[in-house]
Order: structure tokens, then C-alpha cells, then sequence
């Protein structure tokens, strides 16, 4: 079962540069074309399921914008001895 | 089984707040985060001082979060100089450009390498000043077309691009010199590698680092970011090889 | 403390040692290397900071970064050094830290010579660098002048957050002559406010003389002015010899000044009513003392060691009221006591008003130059 991972991208930081775009190995990243941030650029957003919580987006990003997360499954408590 | 969600990577607290002024994609932004994670993981913001050039940088200590110099062009090194000889239990880094450490500082480069200062150097080679508008530097590629080069670079009159990395190296004084790439992940994980040997040989008082980052500049080499990271693979890594060029002893046996 | 036999550049060195030096950079060059020589036996010693820089473009800028901290710093050169020093100083001028720099002033333009001269007071006292600043310049004529002017340097420096200039001919730097050295005071690293200390426990700080917004860089301007105001009311220095009677008043700085006195007694004993007016702080310049003193003269000869630049901050002060005459002596040349006897005794017979006085100067000098 592939891990499933969320990245949060702050439209404070984005320039719409498309590196993470085109680095996420999963494609799952895209430019918002319908979206402006306050400064003008086209923010990067999730665009489908899919991403794993590689974090190599948030590794190409030049503005630290990238937050990213992954669900760890919790392993059950180890039997007492 | 529970799934919980775990926080992988979040912005590192050396950066400041302010988001920067570089332009979009160029990977400026990319060296600092790195910069920033490696002293949020060594625990050195606070005893950290950074020197900022001249260049695009120049407002590097608004993107910072630790104490700051504002140096005159080229002048970083010297400034650093006197910044750790006065508090040697202080980390202090120089973040510069081409133009910066390789044209006007050159002399200053030399002999801080030379003294082995200890000191830590990030330079930034992009093959052109961005910001005064992409003139030609002193690693700009024969050929290369810049806007005070605009037939492209004539090794006749201009001579041939210099090489930072290997000629520190041949200093004695130098601890750990390296030369990495910022155009991909995986070339980028390397380069935060490099970015902490730099910083752990300061603070093992091993002598002078540098980590010399190939970098991109679209919009002065007049592509797309995606593009410039291409360019930057076919044209800047033959003529500016990555490697290691100067590592200490004692460094390449203690790595963290 | 014993008086001893001292060389000026040591005494000056040993002074600021005394007074808690904690950092020196500088370069090589005659006639102020044994400040250089000095420092880095003694330094190391009392393990403080020496470095030699690869050039006086690199040593003020180890200044700049090492004043940051809020040690004592300095660092020392001789004209054409300084001339390369110029943009760090603007630099720390800019950023307002106090800096103190001492110049030991030597033949130009150029590379010059190494003997003796004035020749700086314009790059010294009206701004070498670009940009509004004002650095306050003392300048010392003896050997006991030049240790205790340094002492009061670095005080004035911290006092005002500025740059402070210790400015002597290479005479000065060069004679030895008994002299008193304080006594060694321990280094207290004071951590103003500002100082750049790694961000522990506080917010972080930065130092730059970048103000990006015209707005904020008027700002910092009317602050370095009102600074300067207020350096102007406070920092004055001048000796007055025979002046309280007098009717010629000789003009001089330095070892200028100091010769001139000679030659001021010498013409008292003739019966001239001379008197010297020996400015010892060039900058903040003594321009009331000297416009008080137009109300009462007849005539001043400025006598230097250039071809008349702290002649026209007396012309200024003078503004027109009485004559205002001028002997130089040019590069590296140091005039005799009888020279400037000579030219009191002339101006004392028949003072003239001149738009420039240096015109008449040089045809006279015609006379004394080799042919």
C-alpha cells in the first residue's frame, strides 16, 4: 500500500515557479492557472491523489514554502515479555 | 492499523518570515533553505553571524533569521575575518555571488582562504551578475552572450572562465573546498551534504570551507526556470566540474 | 607612569594597547610600519587580534566586520593607504560604528614619497568618502600629543558612534621624544546595543549602511548632521601661544604648527606682536576662535605642510575682514623656523588682501626651489 502523504503550499512564499511541478516524482503537483496569489504569481497546488510525502518538492522549492506530511502507520504495542 | 500524520519537512526556523525578493525559480532561494536547515540541525542560529555581499543577495539578512553584517562589495571575507577573530566561538559565514568573490573580492577570497580563516564561504556561481542586469563575470562561458558581452565571450580579449573551486584548493589554508549543484534533487541533497562538512569544519576549527553552488539565473540567461536547470546541466557542469577539491584529513575521516 | 624616550608610531601604537585595544588590521607602509611592527609583537602577546591584511583595502574591512562586535578596533596607514581605505570608511560611517584610524601622512599626490607632508587634511577633514559624514580628526604635534590625542580617540569614538582620525605628519610618526604612556587598563569588551553577537535569547540584529528607501536614508542622514552639530558644540581643540596681544597670528597644525612656534618667538624677540593659533582638533575645525580672533588681528599667515588646504577654512572663518597669507611647503619638503620668520616678518611689514594668497606663494617659493 503506496504512503500517503499531504504537502501544504503557502501562497505567502510561492512564485509559481513550477520546479516542484516538475520534480514531483508522483505528477501530482500543478500551476493553478484559475488562481492568483497577492502578489501576482499562479500558486503550485495538489491536482490529484497521489503524493507520497517525498518532500523532494519541498527540497527544489527556492522559497520554503512547502510544508509536507506523511501518515506513518502506528505499529501495535509489542506483546509483554 | 492507526495512521497518524507525521510532519516531514517544514520551513526551517533559520529563514526568516520575509518571503524573498530573488526572482521566480532562480535557486538562490534553494541555498538558503539549505543554509538553514544545516545550522537548525547543527543548533547554530543563535551563535551565527552572516555576512551578506553585494549582488543579488545583498538583502540576504532580511531573509535570515541571526545576526547579520552588510559588507561592501567584494569585502565579505575581510569583514568575516575580523567578525570571528574577535569572537572565535562564533560561527560566521560569507554568502556571495560571481562578481562578488570572484571578480572585485578576489584578493580578499584568496587570502582568507589563505590564513585559514575559519570561516565557512557559500559562493554562488551563476555564470553572470544578476543584479546589475546579467553582465559578464568571471565564470561566464566562452560564448556565453551577456549584456556586456553581447557578441558572446571572446577568450581572446576576456580570457577563459575562473575556477574558484580548484584555486583555493592549492591553498594550505583551506580545510574542506567543494564544488556542488543546486539543478536537481539529487544534486541538491548533496549540496546541503557539503553545506554541513563546511559548517562542521569551522566548528572543529579545521580552517577554511567553501562550497562553491552552481546555480541558476533565468531570467538573465533568458529561460524559463526549468529550462535554466537545464542549461545549467549541459553547459555549466563541463566547464565547472562538481567534486571535492580540498578535504582535510581529519574531516573526510569524522563525517557527522 | 615614567616618562620614556618613545618613537610617535610606537607611543601611539602602545597607547591604544594601554587603553584596551582589542583588534588591529593593517598593511604595510612608510612611515607608519612600526605601528604595524609594533602591534603584531605585542598583540599576540597579551593574546588580543593581529592580523596583517593582504592590503589596507582588506585591513578596513576587517575593521568594519571586527567593530561590529563593539571591541576597541583600529587600524593605522599612511596616504596612499588610506586613500584605498576610503570606501570602508564610508562604509563605517555609514553604518555608524566607532572606528578610530590613525594616518601618518607622507609625500603626493600619488605614490609620492615618504617623507613628511600635510598633504591629507582635505581627504582627512572634508570626506575622503562619498556621502555626508564627518569624522572627527585630532592632530597631534609632538610625541606626548599624539599618545594622548589616541587615548582620547577611541573614548570620542564610542562616545559619538563615529569615526575618529588621528592625523599626524611622518615627523610625528617617526621622532622620538620623551613621553608619559598610560597606565595598561584591562579590556572591557563593551556589548552595545547594536553589537553583532550571535542571536542568543534575543532578537537578531543586523548592521549595514544599506537604507533602501530614499525616506529612511534622509533619516539616518539628519541623524549622522545633528550628530555632527553636536560634535561641533562639544569637541573642539586648539592650543593659543602669545595670542592674547597679538597683532600677526601664524596658522599651523602639526609639525607645521610646531616650527611655527619657533619662528613666533623668534619674531616676539624683535619686537613683532606674532602669535600662534595651533588647531590640535582639525575636525571639528575652531572657526570661532579663529573669527574672534579677525576682530582683533591685523593679519594671519597659514603655514602648512601642502599648497593651502586648511587655508581655506581659515579664509572661511576670516571671511574677508583682514589678510589672510600662506606658506606651504609641498611634498615631503618641511620648512625651517628662519623660512617662516621670514615670511612673519613680510606679512607683519606690508599685509595684502588677496583673493588667493597661494599665487604670490609660489612665485616666491620660484626662489627657494632647486633650478
Amino acid at each position: 500500500m503506496a504512503v500517503r502523504g499531504r504537502v501544504v503550499i503557502s501562497e505567502i512564499f510561492c512564485k509559481g515557479c513550477e520546479l516542484c511541478v516538475s520534480a514531483c516524482p508522483q505528477q501530482v503537483l500543478e500551476i493553478a492557472a484559475d488562481r492568483l496569489t497577492t502578489k501576482g504569481f499562479h500558486p503550485a497546488r495538489l491536482k490529484a491523489e497521489g503524493c507520497t510525502g517525498c518532500a523532494i518538492c519541498a527540497l527544489v522549492c527556492p522559497e520554503a514554502a512547502i510544508t509536507v506530511y506523511r501518515e506513518v502507520l502506528a505499529r501495535p504495542a509489542p506483546a509483554a515479555a | 492499523m492507526a495512521a497518524t500524520e507525521q510532519l516531514v519537512y517544514e520551513r526551517p526556523h533559520s529563514l526568516s518570515e520575509t518571503p524573498n525578493s530573488y526572482c521566480p525559480g532562480c535557486t538562490h532561494g534553494v541555498a538558503h533553505h539549505l543554509i538553514a536547515e544545516v545550522l537548525d540541525e547543527m543548533n547554530l542560529r543563535e551563535r551565527t553571524i552572516g555576512v551578506a555581499p553585494v549582488g543579488c543577495s545583498v538583502f540576504a539578512y532580511n531573509y535570515f533569521n541571526m545576526d547579520f553584517a552588510e559588507a561592501a562589495h567584494g569585502r565579505a571575507p575581510a569583514m568575516a575575518t575580523g567578525l570571528k577573530r574577535l569572537q572565535p566561538g562564533r560561527i560566521v559565514f560569507t554568502y556571495q555571488g560571481d562578481g562578488d568573490l570572484a571578480s572585485i573580492g578576489m584578493g580578499e577570497i584568496v587570502h582568507a582562504a589563505g590564513r585559514g580563516e575559519l570561516i565557512t564561504v557559500i559562493f554562488i556561481n551563476n555564470a553572470n551578475y544578476g543584479m546589475t542586469g546579467g553582465q559578464m563575470a568571471p565564470t561566464t562561458l566562452p560564448g556565453q552572450k551577456t549584456t556586456s558581452s553581447p557578441y558572446g565571450r571572446d577568450v581572446e580579449t576576456a580570457g577563459y572562465p575562473i575556477r574558484m573551486a580548484e584555486l583555493l584548493a592549492t591553498l594550505e589554508g583551506a580545510a574542506y573546498v567543494v564544488r556542488r549543484s543546486l539543478h536537481d534533487p539529487k544534486n541538491i541533497r548533496l549540496a546541503k551534504k557539503a553545506l554541513r562538512t563546511a559548517f562542521e569544519a569551522q566548528v572543529r576549527g579545521l580552517g577554511f570551507s567553501m562550497v562553491e553552488l552552481l546555480s541558476t539565473c533565468p531570467t538573465n540567461w533568458g529561460l524559463t526556470p526549468l529550462e535554466a536547470l537545464t542549461w545549467l546541466e549541459q553547459n555549466m557542469l563541463p566547464a565547472f566540474p562538481l567534486g571535492d577539491y580540498k578535504v582535510a584529513p581529519s574531516l573526510a575521516s569524522a563525517r557527522p | 607612569m615614567p616618562r620614556e624616550l618613545l618613537k610617535g608610531n610606537e607611543a601611539m601604537a602602545e597607547a591604544a594597547i594601554r587603553v584596551g585595544l582589542e583588534a588591529y588590521f593593517g598593511y604595510p607602509i612608510t612611515p607608519q610600519t612600526e605601528i604595524l611592527e609594533w602591534m603584531s609583537r605585542r598583540m599576540p602577546e597579551l593574546g588580543r587580534v593581529f592580523v596583517q591584511a593582504e592590503s589596507e583595502l582588506g585591513a578596513v574591512n576587517m575593521v568594519y566586520g571586527a567593530a561590529c562586535t563593539g571591541a576597541r578596533v583600529m587600524s593605522s596607514s599612511s596616504s596612499p593607504g588610506v586613500s584605498l581605505m576610503m570606501e570602508g570608511l564610508s562604509y563605517i560611517a555609514g553604518t555608524e560604528l566607532p572606528v578610530v584610524l590613525i594616518d601618518i601622512m607622507r609625500g603626493g599626490p600619488g605614490l609620492g614619497n615618504i617623507a613628511p607632508s600635510q598633504g591629507d587634511y582635505n581627504q582627512m577633514v572634508h570626506g575622503g568618502g562619498h556621502g555626508d559624514y564627518h569624522p572627527i580628526v585630532l592632530a597631534p604635534a609632538t610625541v606626548q600629543e599624539a599618545v594622548d590625542l589616541t587615548v582620547e580617540a577611541f573614548d570620542l569614538a564610542e562616545k559619538y558612534r563615529n569615526l575618529v582620525f588621528v592625523v599626524a605628519d611622518g615627523n610625528v610618526g617617526q621622532i622620538m621624544e620623551p613621553a608619559e604612556l598610560p597606565a595598561m587598563r584591562e579590556v572591557k569588551r563593551a556589548t552595545p546595543e547594536w553589537a553583532l553577537t550571535g542571536a542568543e535569547g534575543r532578537e537578531r540584529r543586523f548592521l549595514s549602511s544599506i537604507y533602501i528607501d530614499p525616506v529612511y536614508e534622509e533619516v539616518t542622514n539628519k541623524r549622522l548632521q545633528e550628530r555632527w552639530l553636536e560634535i561641533q558644540k562639544n569637541e573642539v581643540r586648539f592650543r593659543e601661544y602669545y595670542l592674547d596681544d597679538a597683532d600677526l597670528v601664524v596658522v599651523g597644525f602639526g609639525t607645521a604648527g610646531r616650527i611655527a612656534l619657533s619662528a613666533v618667538r623668534a619674531a616676539r624677540a624683535e619686537g613683532i606682536r606674532a602669535g600662534l593659533m595651533r588647531p590640535v582638533a582639525l575636525s571639528p575645525y575652531p572657526y570661532t576662535a579663529i573669527d574672534e580672533l579677525a576682530t582683533r588681528a591685523s593679519a594671519f599667515l597659514v603655514v602648512e605642510m601642502n599648497a593651502g588646504q586648511m587655508l581655506e577654512d581659515v579664509q572661511r572663518a576670516v571671511a574677508g575682514r583682514v589678510p589672510v597669507d600662506f606658506y606651504g611647503r609641498m611634498g615631503g619638503m618641511v620648512p625651517f623656523p628662519d623660512e617662516i620668520l621670514d615670511e612673519i616678518r613680510r606679512v607683519a611689514r606690508e599685509p595684502r588682501m588677496q583673493a588667493d594668497p597661494r599665487v604670490e606663494w609660489l612665485k616666491r617659493l620660484e626662489k627657494v626651489l632647486p633650478h
